[in-house]
């Protein structure tokens, strides 16, 4: 890149980062949404269901554990050590696989929520470690430790952030405006602290849960392609033709040597 | 002159730390653990508490601690030499690696602000070395066996080759930064072979980078062995030529050694460092054997010592002991 080319687009871009650092910790501005007024929304009346649950083949591997001694606060908050959530298995269900409709909605329209979803960092970990968030919905980064943590959305379609909680009970709101599965978060004092952001325009998601559960209400009639996503086996696709009304139950089937 | 050459030693020095701190940044992936710029978060840098100084923000924040401090020694210095050396190159030379440590700091701060744009991050890593190679050459400059010179080689093809060498070597650098911010360092997971394979079966970026990095570290130590063998073969008289020479050759396997156990240790931060600093010391031995190959070209060495010197470009077993004292730098 030529060096000229280069300043031009460094100068507004340190501005624009000297004025967001200045501005550290603000709110965003409500999502002021209006539907249109032939706004195509869902039939609650004819709305179907799928359900299921995700499996893991094998025998569960081994987590690693976190390195809590580099900051004596998260060594006292886990004097038995912490195990990552990394591959969390329970009764044969893998749990933290965000699974969501990945194409087939059309162009419904859906309401943004305007509750916010709350990303905890509690005892050196985030709380949840797998959520889904609604495009323009606030997330709710707090912090409960007594220790500083950074939160550093290391996005790739969203624009990033990295925004510091020094302080026990600090709160900042953050909005993520574009669709995209999945956005790392992650503190960069405390290696081991990711949490994963699936950011979608309707609301046909959920986290594996309860040895592997999951379930995808109020979808229109429809063919979807559902998929399953995880932080270290990948992801997985499945084709669903809905009815009205009707209810399917699919599954995934993960196992360690997936990619 | 003899007490701002010591005092240089130490800037030197404390730029070697300093590369340290920020190999130990990027290997550790810390860069971002600090996230406001100049301050730490939210706390003038130099009244941030130590206890708070835990995980990443050790490595951020050290590594901007001992930043300011190169700034504050590279201040000194300017306004050192300024005062003591009557060269006016020299001063010159002062204030331009003073504005390079002021550009680095900015660099630095952009990229944080920036979250670790690459081709950011790679300029501050580069810029890093060059800072590094002004403190040697100013080092060298100010050092004894330079200032008391009475004779010196006159051989362009030494200084031809040492001069490639050295921008090789640092083109190299470049491109070992450009792996280590594109997040390439492990896209060829096995060493020697890549992927069981001379060649990687298969071509992304990520594996092109890293590829490029191994190449030219063969390229590289081709180079600096035809260096090294040319100053022995016609030069080894010349202790000041010699002692370089060896150290580059010696610098450049333990280079390579490192790389290997870079890749061995899955990139364990200590290995990297180590990687990244001997690449400094590979690159300033390297520009130091480069700038005395060059020292006949400076005016303030006798023309009759310049033209004495020459003679060493005969073979060792033609011309006898080398002409002029060794000289002690």
């Amino acid at each position: 890149m030529r060096l000229s080319k280069l300043r031009f687009r460094l100068v507004p871009a340190l501005a624009a980062g000297l004025l967001a650092g200045g501005c550290g910790g603000s709110e965003p501005a409500p999502v002021a949404q209006t539907p249109p007024a032939d706004a195509k929304r869902v039939d609650a009346a004819t709305a179907a269901r799928v359900s299921g649950r995700v499996t893991f083949e094998g025998p569960a591997p081994e987590n690693p554990s976190a390195k809590l001694d580099s900051d004596p606060a998260c060594a006292r908050a886990h004097p038995d050590g912490l195990e990552l959530e990394t591959i969390l298995v329970a009764n044969g269900g893998l749990e933290n696989v965000f699974v969501y409709v990945k194409d087939g909605l059309g162009d419904y329209y859906f309401d943004t929520p305007t509750t916010p979803v709350v990303l905890d960092q509690k005892g050196c970990n985030y709380t949840p470690h797998v959520f889904g968030v609604r495009t323009g919905q606030p997330i709710e980064i707090v912090n409960s430790d007594a220790t500083l943590h950074n939160v550093n959305a290391a996005a790739k379609v969203n624009r990033g952030f990295n925004l510091g909680q020094p302080i026990q009970g600090m709160r900042n709101a953050k909005v993520l405006t574009a669709p995209e599965v999945m956005v790392r978060i992650k503190c960069d004092v405390h290696s081991w602290m990711n949490a994963y952001a699936g950011v979608l325009p309707h609301p046909y998601f959920a986290v594996t849960a309860n040895g592997g559960a999951f379930e995808l209400e109020g979808l229109p009639p429809g063919t979807y392609t559902i998929e399953a996503w995880h932080e270290k086996l990948g992801t997985q696709t499945q084709s669903v033709t809905l009815g009205e009304k009707e209810a399917k139950t699919i599954s995934f089937a993960f196992k360690a040597t997936q990619p | 002159m003899t007490w701002l050459h010591r005092y240089i030693k130490v800037v030197v020095a404390s730029t070697v730390l300093l590369i340290a701190a920020g190999g130990m940044v990027t290997s550790t992936d810390s860069g971002l653990a600090v996230p406001d710029w100049p301050n730490t978060y939210g706390q003038f840098m130099f009244s941030f508490p130590l206890e708070k100084m835990v995980g990443g923000i050790f490595y951020e924040h050290g590594h901007r601690m001992i930043a300011s401090t190169v700034g504050l020694l590279t201040i000194a210095l300017a306004i050192w030499t300024w005062r003591a050396d009557p060269r006016r190159w020299m001063r010159r030379l002062a204030f331009t690696a003073l504005g390079a440590v002021i550009l680095q700091g900015l660099l630095g701060g952009i990229t944080v602000l920036l979250l670790l744009p690459a081709p950011v991050s790679v300029g501050h890593a580069g810029l890093a070395q060059l800072f590094f190679c002004l403190t040697v050459s100013l080092a060298l400059f100010t050092s004894p066996g330079w200032t008391r010179a009475q004779t010196a080689v006159d051989d362009a093809t030494l200084r031809r080759i040492a001069a490639a060498t050295t921008v090789m070597i640092y083109c190299q650098i470049l491109l070992g930064a450009t792996m280590r911010h594109v997040e390439a360092g492990l896209a060829i997971p096995d060493f020697p072979l890549a992927f069981g394979h001379v060649l990687p079966p298969a071509w992304t970026g990520g594996i092109a980078v890293h590829f490029a990095h191994r190449a030219g570290a063969v390229l590289v130590t081709a180079a600096i062995l035809a260096t090294a063998g040319h100053v022995w073969f016609h030069h080894r008289g010349r202790r000041e030529l010699v002692r370089p020479a060896i150290l580059l050759v010696l610098f450049v396997l333990t280079q390579v050694t490192l790389g290997a156990f870079v890749i061995w240790s899955g990139l364990q931060p200590i290995v990297n460092t180590a990687h990244v600093v001997n690449g400094a010391l590979v690159l300033a031995t390297s520009l130091v054997l480069t700038l005395r190959g060059y020292r006949c070209r400076f005016a303030d060495l006798p023309q009759s010592a310049a033209a004495a010197g020459a003679r060493d470009r005969r073979p060792p077993l033609l011309s006898g002991p080398a002409a002029g004292s060794p000289q002690n730098i």
